[in-house]
């Protein structure tokens, strides 16, 4: 028992960050080694609190002290079942992400010193915010997180496509953030505290009208963070980054962030502050964007487009959850999402790395014959991710679906639908890259990937089984009276069978035959739509950036031409130049004037002397 | 007995004349002339009003004194500038007031 051995799991990788950043920027090993051991070691620490071998508390720190008690900031660590096992999620795919990386990034000519500090001060800020005690904490560990996706994300910066993505995810999140640093604000004003566990109980002396906006000001930030509608476009550029970094990053951990810091408010504040409004606000965003989001995937190319279309529907589902007041089913669909989505993305990267890079699916084909266990632990993901019974998702997304049923079917029929579609897509994928023949030279050369790339695959395809189950499930979800597999044979099973079958028929009678040179569905208006990502993207450019973007620039630049550069630099410049001219005349080297000069000062001092002026 | 007050109108017209010379003429010896000149309307001023303050015939000596004084410096002041002004013709070639323009470059 060691009291402040907490503080461990928040400085030991940003320790290692800086190390690995300022001595051995030049010995990517040794970098990759150091970063991979904190990961191990952070797990292990996880999994010691978790088993009840350490307990220690750890203490505050009060940072920057203030007269006033209320904006004194303690620093603190919440160590509650929820933050543990998120951490659990969050070191437990880290340290996996962290081993496939050795493999993906093997002979990749950039700075492996910079990517394995980038995903260690990830993981330092992924913790900041799991275990925050205040929402300062959270909002500094939110803005971290942001940082090192972008450090990620751009990690191939020469490409102009990845900064452009790395800087398209960094802005989209600063638009949602300021909702999030409002929010935060309204919190401290009315609840008085920033602390969650001093916010209990306080929510029921407040407007109502008041609670709405502060809920829905911090929703903000949830909908930069987590990609949904209308700030999602960010997610499927940032699959620009390395793999590893889609998986941890972009799918298991960050993006699920919003969704852990809602049910984190839920659970300090009570639901009694998420007031109908409010509750019908986020539902209605997550309905949105799991229904946008799965629609756009049917139609996608890029393998990992179409995973990070399926990570935007998957999200949307947890905010419907949370917005239903069941963050127990948003939680527990974000435990085993975590673990099938990193599955899949993983694979993924094994796949694009054996067939040199290339993601369009419809240059793969053949690969089940190819690399049978990438692709065995790949289909493991999708039983998961298309809820086939038994499989983890199964369990979460009934319990999604039972919690839209009781609250509002309408959300209860649109969850139904997103798993159709959802099955569609999925098996639109596996069925073009896995089966028929190789359709490119470097997939019909593909072989199984690596042991540091095999390992994790295997070790996250057993998570995606048997993450729902309940010895598993009740252990992960930290909720009181809540049993993850205690669904019972009813309406919403049925649905979700008949939707899974459905799914499933519709793809394989589309994609099932034939010779899958190119998609049979592409060439009409809606197709091209939805490849376009149904023109939001493009709606942003011409409005946002084209438009007022372009005006506002316009009147920037009238400010610094005509104001400042105008009357202020060159105006001044013209002043002091005539002034300069008038009074280079006095001195014209004349001798004569001077002695006037001289003779006219001597007057007018005799003249003031003389008459006492 | 001729009254003070011509005697400092004579001393008036000797310094104007001499000023008026010192901002016209170009020829420094001229110029340096009329400074002279006006040293001299200082003298009569300063002999004069000396004999106006006196008592019974005898004037009050103090002013002749400092008179004297100033011819004496005017003297010397002759003799830096005259040399002078022999350097600068040496050196300019001229003894033009204009061709003293060297501070304004």
């Amino acid at each position: 028992m060691i009291q402040n051995l907490p503080w461990l799991f928040l400085l030991l990788p940003l320790v290692v960050a800086a190390i690995d950043w300022v001595c051995f920027s030049k010995r990517p090993c040794v970098a990759a080694t150091l970063s991979l051991l904190s990961a191990a070691a952070t797990f292990a620490l996880c999994v010691a609190y978790l088993l009840g071998l350490e307990t220690g508390t750890p203490g505050t720190y009060t940072w920057m002290p203030a007269s006033v008690e209320q904006l004194n900031l303690h620093l603190g660590l919440v160590m509650d079942p929820l933050a543990m096992r998120m951490m659990l999620v969050v070191t437990g795919i880290g340290l996996l992400v962290h081993l496939f990386s050795l493999g993906y990034m093997k002979g990749d000519s950039s700075n492996l010193s910079r990517y394995f500090a980038g995903l260690s001060i990830f993981m330092f800020s992924m913790t900041c915010i799991v275990m925050a005690s205040n929402l300062v904490m959270t909002f500094i560990g939110w803005e971290m997180v942001g940082f090192s996706s972008y450090l990620l994300i751009g990690h191939w910066f020469h490409k102009d496509s990845a900064a452009d993505a790395a800087k398209k995810a960094f802005i989209t999140n600063r638009v949602g953030d300021f909702g999030f640093l409002i929010g935060i604000l309204l919190t401290l004003g009315i609840f008085g505290t920033m602390n969650f566990a001093e916010m209990g109980g306080k929510a029921a002396g407040i407007a109502p009208a008041m609670l709405t906006v502060t809920i829905i000001c911090l929703f903000c930030g949830a909908v930069g963070k987590s990609a949904q509608f209308p700030l999602h476009v960010w997610l499927p550029d940032a699959m620009e980054g390395p793999t590893p970094v889609s998986a941890l990053i972009h799918a298991a951990t960050m993006v699920a962030a919003g969704v852990y810091m809602l049910v984190r408010l839920q659970v300090s504040m009570g639901t009694a502050a998420f007031t109908d409004t409010a509750c019908m606000v986020i539902a209605t965003v997550g309905a949105i964007t799991a229904v946008l989001a799965a629609i756009i995937a049917t139609q996608q190319d890029d393998i990992k487009r179409v995973l990070a279309y399926s990570t935007l529907s998957q999200l949307g589902y947890m905010v419907m959850a949370v917005g239903l007041l069941a963050g127990e089913a948003a939680m527990f669909h974000l435990y085993t999402h975590a673990w099938f989505k990193a599955l899949l993305f993983l694979g993924a990267g094994a796949i694009i790395i054996c067939c040199h890079h290339e993601q369009d699916i419809w240059k793969m084909g053949g690969l089940a014959k190819r690399m049978p266990l990438t692709v065995l632990c790949f289909l493991m993901g999708t039983f998961a991710l298309i809820a086939i019974p038994g499989f983890s998702g199964f369990f979460s997304k009934e319990a999604i679906l039972d919690a839209a049923l009781a609250k509002c079917p309408v959300f209860f029929w649109v969850g139904a639908g997103v798993a159709a579609l959802t099955t569609f897509y999925m098996v639109r994928l596996c069925i073009v890259a896995f089966l028929g023949r190789a359709r490119d030279h470097w997939a019909e050369h593909a072989k199984e990937a690596g042991a540091t790339m095999l390992l994790p695959l295997l070790v996250l395809a057993v998570m995606a089984i048997i993450s729902g189950y309940g010895f598993i499930a009740d252990w992960l979800v930290p909720f009181e009276g809540f049993h993850a597999h205690g669904f019972s044979v009813g309406l919403p099973f049925y649905v979700s069978m008949g939707a899974l079958v459905i799914g499933l028929f519709l793809a394989v009678a589309i994609y099932g035959f034939g010779k899958r040179g190119n998609d049979p569905l592409a060439g009409n208006f809606i197709s091209r739509a939805l490849r376009n990502r149904l023109y939001i993207d493009t709606l942003y450019d011409k409005v946002l950036i084209g438009g007022i973007q372009e005006m506002f620039s316009h009147v920037v630049e009238f400010i610094d031409a005509a104001c400042i550069r105008g009357l202020l630099a060159q105006g001044l410049a013209w002043i002091t130049t005539r002034i300069g001219i008038l009074l280079s005349w006095i001195q014209n080297g004349s001798l004569r004037s001077y002695t006037v000069a001289a003779g006219l000062g001597v007057v007018i001092l005799v003249y003031i002397l003389a008459f006492q002026l | 007995m001729i009254p003070l007050a011509h005697y400092l109108i004579l001393s008036g017209i000797l310094f104007s004349i001499g000023l008026a010379g010192v901002l016209i003429r170009k020829n420094i010896v001229v110029v340096f002339m009329c400074l002279e000149m006006m040293l001299s309307a200082a003298n009569v001023a300063l002999v004069a009003f000396s004999r106006a303050q006196g008592t019974q015939g005898i004037p009050v000596y103090d002013a002749q004194v400092l008179s004297l004084f100033i011819t004496a410096i005017a003297a010397a002041e002759v003799a830096i500038g005259l040399a002078l002004i022999v350097a600068m013709f040496r050196s300019r070639r001229s003894v033009e007031s204009t061709a003293l323009n060297t501070l304004k470059d």
